[in-house]
């Protein structure tokens, strides 16, 4: 596997202006003889598709939900950093930039993280332009907020519902292209397939989820923005439907797939109540600024309150353990999600967690309430706290709200170059389905920019740089009935059928849930080379039972619902064991990915000083300094690791702390 | 808590359907509403029938997937909630609840509970944004928008597009969804420049996708999980004949 | 599925003809009840009320105006109200099993059969009162009556008389209070709903106008019943019977002459 990241020469602060000079362009009058496939219309995919069809390409666009206003994106609730220092708080492009690799634990590819932070600018320019309604200032000025302990308020939101109001902007734009007839949508299809011909993506295989149609798709270049993978899971903070199918598909064809250990956990999403839950509810991070995190220092206590004969409010202030102020006095309940995560669980291993499951923690606001009165916590969280009462029926002006860390977004995807170009020519990725921008760990408020930064700014250049080298004698040249798309209709019809003809005895939903509890428990917020060993056999045997006694009801011919779960479910079966490969490959622990072999502990100098305290997650930037790019090589065979090296240019590794 | 549900069958849009009654003897009453119709259909697949198909995704009540009609009211009981959102507590232990799919003819039925609503997306397609190509936006504090501007546009577009207020409308009428994409759009200094074209656009576009007309009734608001008022209506209605009345004197000019 | 639809009125234009041909009626039946009141004056002053509506200046060609403008108005009233019901009935073809309502007024729910109910009304009251054909004959016996119009006294038709005479059949006069309750109703959401139609209602405002139109409804109500109901009490049945007397003595002293 060639893994060519197409850095562009020159400084770092010049390298995509330099770049777009140099991108091969396509003359306006050729663009509408060249057709682009886009799959996804979430931020990433819905932004490439209408700016695209803006430029005069013909673009089909996919997405598996009865309308592109529906991709995930529309959940994201905190906010969309950009560096537009509108609140003259010394931000600036660098620092955003900085902020992001840092905050990415130094596994992040430069280039991209500055381009990233040069568009965050014309990304909020160009919301505004379409009508988001961001928050504003009475005098009628955006408003801005601080996100994730950055020290500065770089972050736009839309109340609650940033992501839905990002989505629907960019969803208006593609409605008018769709409208105009420039955008072709479908909905409810969902990809099974890329088309390589002579190795280069040409076109998509599709099932129409209402009528179980196999379509086939030929384009001159494919796009996927798919989303993350979280779902992997089984619980996670992602939408029923998100899946990895898309971008495995292109694993399975040759795209290298980077990174899939880096997964992030929330800290604050509501714990789950018993076997049948379905997802996970994540509540706004924002609630630490005031609410005290919390468990009893007695296990015979949290015995009690889980068996609800203990009322949470009558635990002595002496017998509450409020560990992150324990343990980072200076951050105390603020430390970083990854940190205040794991810390959760090590209280709730230690048999001190509350809720019915034991797996839960308290965040309490009675010592606020006291302070500010219940009024000014209603104004600042109402909302949060009636949703929290929605889900569980607590009052939490109350009793101390419940949250345990969930997973939330993944920064692994497909391999990416600095044109957000595959190892396959011709296959893009975008969004969260590729692994670009936020190394190890994604700092609040910026998956939207980088979604919106890549379907908006950079491949609608990029793709053109594709097409143009490629030449317009190439335009239209791949038609569906080309050999190769047969192979590839043949391979996803067998498969259906394969599915279909099983006629087990367990349905698709319970192989997820048994495939999610092997990857949480080994693969989750702590991972260790034997956990990693045991879930890679155990994912391995699930597999196999899988395909003999997977019951997948209904025909291939009608809306099938339990059909769509297993072929996604069958793909987090093969990929949920390339995720623990990664991790075990992977010694040592950054960002999202702890390995408890790699830890900080009393022997490091480090603890000993008091800069960094016990339990800290230990980067190897000797020998671990690099995107771990995996690329298949058939069923059951172990797949191959690529290395792309990371080179820190502009900024220099350090060892984050908190303390 | 034991429940009796009864559901609508359907195979597809072709066949005609009926309601199909089907035992649930345990349920956490911490479960959501669509975390019991994933019971129910487990226990469908154990038995070898086929589960009933319903349309989901965020399950947070925000991406306006979710569909049903429970006990004749479109989301269920609860104000200002999805289905999703809608946990069992609500419910009591012996309860019988009805489970509909949004009717309506713009909305005709895929499949048991799934409606096919792209008839909203030609909606919007019709006039439902603001012009503004790629790249070529000013800064985005060049034009200052009041906070009460800024607010009530933001009320429009809390919109989720589920289509509650068509399923509720006796009229099936799509005028409140319309409306607060006219009212959020219309309201903001960026969509002056379009404003009347959009009104007019848009509402014949909702005419000619089959929805009925309003008269009124107001079962949208009650419905709607995001509490979009009457007042966007009212607005819509002020814009389309301000749209009128300047289109007949452009014409006769 | 939309490729099939026909093309139609533009929804809101409906709307809008349905509010402002509301209007009309609204302002219509306001002016006419308070005109009818002076029934309680007594004979004199309704009948010169009736004599000068039919001698407006420009007269007959005023007169026939308004009739047409009236005319059209409920004409357009009722065109769109037949499109709009149908085309919502086609809308929306299945109820549900269990339907439920929350806000909607029994009233918005039953517009069409009030509607056509005082259609039915009115179509009846023309034939009675101004064209004097229904009930059969009861008219014939009803003869003129001294009024005074700017201190000149002469004879005019006894609307007066011919009000009593035609509430003074119980079945009539129930069937009038009905049907007032019925435009009461109509009204109450009518009054209310034609400032959303026309976009001068919101959130602060509805309350408000629905309690105007509450109170419209209902004095329209009572001011139209209070006339047959007054009549069914025993109001002007003396008047009523002199004057009969008067007219059958007057009427034989006719054919005599002859
Ligand atoms: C609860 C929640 C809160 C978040 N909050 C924030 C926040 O505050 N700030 C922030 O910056 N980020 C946040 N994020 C992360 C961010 O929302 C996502 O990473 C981002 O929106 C992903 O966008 P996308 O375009 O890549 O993918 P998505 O929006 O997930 O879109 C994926 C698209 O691909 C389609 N698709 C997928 N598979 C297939 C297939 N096989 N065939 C056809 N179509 C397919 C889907 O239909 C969909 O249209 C949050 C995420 C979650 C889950
Ligand atoms: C003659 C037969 C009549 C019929 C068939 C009829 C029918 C209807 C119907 C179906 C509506 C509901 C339409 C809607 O809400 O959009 C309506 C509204 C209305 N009607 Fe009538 N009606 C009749 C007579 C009258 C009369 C006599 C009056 C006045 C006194 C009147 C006043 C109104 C008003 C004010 C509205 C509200 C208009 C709006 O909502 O914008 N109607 N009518
Ligand atoms: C108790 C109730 C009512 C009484 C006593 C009453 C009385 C009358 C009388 C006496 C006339 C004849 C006037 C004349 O020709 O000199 C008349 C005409 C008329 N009334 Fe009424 N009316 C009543 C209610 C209504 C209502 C509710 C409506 C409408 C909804 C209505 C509509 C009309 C119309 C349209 C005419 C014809 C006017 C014309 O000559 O063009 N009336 N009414
Ligand atoms: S207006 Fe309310 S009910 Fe209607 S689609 Fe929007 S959110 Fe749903
Ligand atoms: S319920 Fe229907 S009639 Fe109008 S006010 Fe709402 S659309
Ligand atoms: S499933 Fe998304 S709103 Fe209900």
């Amino acid at each position: 596997m060639e893994l060519n990241s197409n850095i562009p020469d020159g400084p770092m602060a010049e390298k995509w202006s330099s770049h777009k000079t140099k991108i091969k362009l396509v003359n306006p009058s050729n663009r509408r003889k060249y057709h682009v496939i886009i799959v996804g219309s979430g931020l990433a995919g819905a932004s490439a598709a209408a700016s695209l069809a803006e430029m005069g390409y013909q673009v089909s666009c996919f997405c598996y939900q009865d309308s592109p206003r529906r991709a995930h994106s529309i959940a994201a609730q905190g906010g969309i950093n950009a560096a537009k220092n509108y609140q003259n708080d010394g931000d600036s492009i660098y620092r955003l930039f900085y902020d992001t690799v840092k905050g990415g634990d130094f596994r992040s590819r430069e280039a991209n993280v500055h381009r990233l932070a040069e568009v965050s600018v014309n990304i909020i320019d160009q919301m505004v332009a379409q009508g988001v309604p961001f928050a504003r200032e009475y005098g009628g000025l955006l408003d801005n907020r601080s996100f994730g302990g950055a020290q500065l308020s770089r972050t736009f939101y839309a109340r609650g519902q940033t992501g839905q109001q990002l989505l629907l902007g960019a969803y208006q734009q593609l409605s008018k292209q769709i409208g105009l007839g420039a955008v072709k949508m479908y909905n409810r299809h969902e990809m099974l397939e890329v088309v390589l011909v002579d190795g280069h993506a040409k076109g998509i295989i599709t099932r129409n989820l209402v009528n179980g149609k196999i379509e086939r798709w030929a384009a001159d270049t494919v796009v996927l923005a798919t989303g993350g993978y979280g779902n992997v899971f089984f619980l996670s903070t992602n939408a029923q439907g998100c899946n990895v199918t898309a971008a495995y598909r292109a694993y399975k064809k040759g795209a290298g797939f980077a990174n899939p250990c880096y997964t992030q956990i929330h800290p604050t999403c509501i714990p789950v109540h018993g076997d049948q839950q379905s997802k996970l509810t994540l509540m706004s991070e924002s609630l630490r600024n005031d609410g005290r995190i919390w468990v009893p220092k007695d296990k015979a206590a949290a015995e009690k309150i889980r068996k609800g004969e203990l009322n949470p409010n009558d635990v002595a202030e002496d017998d509450r353990d409020y560990y992150l102020e324990r343990k980072y006095p200076s951050f105390g309940n603020l430390a970083p999600r990854d940190i205040s995560s794991r810390s959760a669980k090590e209280v709730c291993d230690e048999g001190l967690g509350v809720a019915t499951s034991g797996l839960g923690v308290f965040l309490d606001f009675r010592d606020s309430i006291n302070r500010l009165g219940k009024d000014v916590i209603a104004q600042r969280y109402g909302n949060l706290f009636d949703m929290y009462q929605c889900i569980t029926g607590d009052n939490p002006y109350e009793t101390p709200m419940m949250i345990y860390p969930a997973v939330h977004y993944t920064m692994g995807g497909l391999w990416v170059d600095y044109n957000l170009e595959s190892n396959i020519p011709g296959l893009f990725v975008a969004g969260e389905a590729n692994f670009s921008d936020h190394g190890a760990n994604r700092l609040g408020a910026s998956a939207l920019m980088q979604g919106l930064a890549d379907g908006y700014f950079v491949l609608p250049y990029t793709v053109g740089h594709y097409l143009g080298r490629q030449g317009i004698a190439k335009a239209g040249e791949i038609k569906s009935d080309h050999p190769a798309f047969d192979d590839a209709e043949k391979a996803v019809r067998e498969r259906i059928d394969k599915l279909l003809s099983i006629k087990g005895d367990e349905s698709p939903r319970s192989f997820h849930q048994r495939l999610g509890k092997i990857v949480w428990d080994k693969c989750g917020m702590a991972r260790s080379k034997e956990g990693l060993e045991e879930a890679i056999k155990d994912i391995q045997d699930l597999r196999k039972e899988f395909w003999t006694r997977v019951r997948v009801l209904g025909d291939g011919d009608e809306l099938n619902q339990e059909l769509e779960r297993a072929g996604r479910v069958a793909d987090f079966l093969e990929f949920g064991e390339l995720l623990c490969r990664d991790a075990l490959m992977r010694e040592e622990s950054c960002g999202g990915h702890f390995r408890t072999e790699h830890q900080y502990t009393q022997e490091d100098e480090e603890v000993q000083s008091g800069f960094l305290s016990e339990g800290e997650a230990k980067r190897h930037d000797d020998k671990y300094n690099f995107v771990g790019v995996w690329e298949y090589q058939g069923d059951d065979v172990e797949p191959k690791l690529n290395q792309e090296s990371l080179v820190y240019e502009e900024i220099e590794m350090a060892t984050r702390s908190y303390k | 808590m034991h429940l009796h549900l009864k559901i609508w069958r359907q195979k597809n849009g072709d066949e005609s359907g009926k309601f199909v009654s089907y035992e649930l003897p345990e349920v956490d009453e911490g479960s959501s509403f669509l975390e019991m119709l994933d019971i129910m259909n487990e226990q469908l697949v154990e038995k070898g029938e086929p589960p009933v198909a319903f349309d989901h995704d965020c399950r947070e009540g925000i991406c306006g997937m979710c569909s049903l009609v429970i006990n004749g009211e479109a989301h269920g009981p609860e104000r200002a909630t999805t289905a999703c959102q809608l946990h069992m507590r609500h419910f009591n232990d012996g309860d019988t609840i009805t489970i509909e799919p949004w009717r309506a003819k713009a909305f005709p039925v895929v499949k048991d509970l799934v409606v096919d609503r792209t008839a909203f997306d030609k909606v919007i397609q019709a006039g439902g944004f603001i012009t503004a190509r790629t790249g070529s936006a000013p800064d985005a504090n060049e034009i200052p928008i009041p906070k009460p501007v800024a607010d009530h546009a933001m009320d429009g577009a809390a919109c989720i597009g589920c289509g509650a207020c068509v399923a509720a409308c006796p009229n099936g009428s799509a005028m409140l969804f319309t409306s607060a994409k006219v009212g959020h759009l219309n309201s903001l200094p960026q969509g002056q420049a379009e404003k009347y074209s959009r009104v007019t656009k848009m509402v014949d576009a909702m005419d000619t996708a089959g929805f009925g007309n309003c008269t009124n009734y107001g079962e949208c608001q009650a419905v709607c999980p995001k509490e979009i008022t009457l007042d966007f209506i009212a607005k819509m209605n002020r814009d389309y004949a301000v749209a009128r009345i300047k289109n007949f004197f452009n014409k006769a000019s | 599925m939309s490729a099939t639809q026909k093309p139609r009125i533009p929804s809101l234009l409906k709307k809008y003809l349905m509010a402002l041909s509301g209007l009309v009626l609204v302002l219509f039946v306001l002016g006419h009840m308070i005109g009818n009141l002076q029934f309680f004056a007594g004979p004199e002053v309704i009948n010169a009320y009736a004599y000068h509506l039919h001698h407006l200046p420009g007269n007959p060609v005023s007169l026939w105006l308004i009739r047409l403008v009236l005319l059209a108005t409920l004409l357009i009233h009722v065109w769109m109200a037949v499109l709009l019901t149908k085309e919502n009935r086609e809308a929306r073809p299945d109820t549900y099993l269990d339907q439920k309502t929350s806000v909607a007024t029994y009233a918005s729910r039953t517009m069409p059969i009030s509607g056509v109910l005082i259609l039915a009304f009115i179509v009846f009251h023309i034939l009675q009162f101004t064209v004097r054909v229904v009930p059969e004959h009861y008219d014939k016996t009803i003869g003129e009556s001294s009024i005074e119009v700017g201190h000149v006294p002469l004879e005019y038709f006894d609307v007066f008389a011919m009000m009593v005479a035609g509430f003074s059949s119980p079945l009539i006069s129930l069937f009038y209070i009905v049907t007032m309750g019925l435009l009461c109703m109509h009204l109450t959401h009518g009054v209310s709903s034609m400032f959303q139609s026309v976009g001068l209602r919101n959130e602060s405002w509805r309350p408000k106008l629905k309690a105007a139109a509450l109170a419209y409804g209902w004095i329209i109500f009572l001011g139209f019943a209070s006339i047959p109901a007054a009549v069914l009490a025993g109001f002007g049945k003396d008047y009523l019977a002199d004057k009969e007397a008067q007219w059958r003595a007057a009427a034989a002293v006719t054919t005599q002459s002859h």
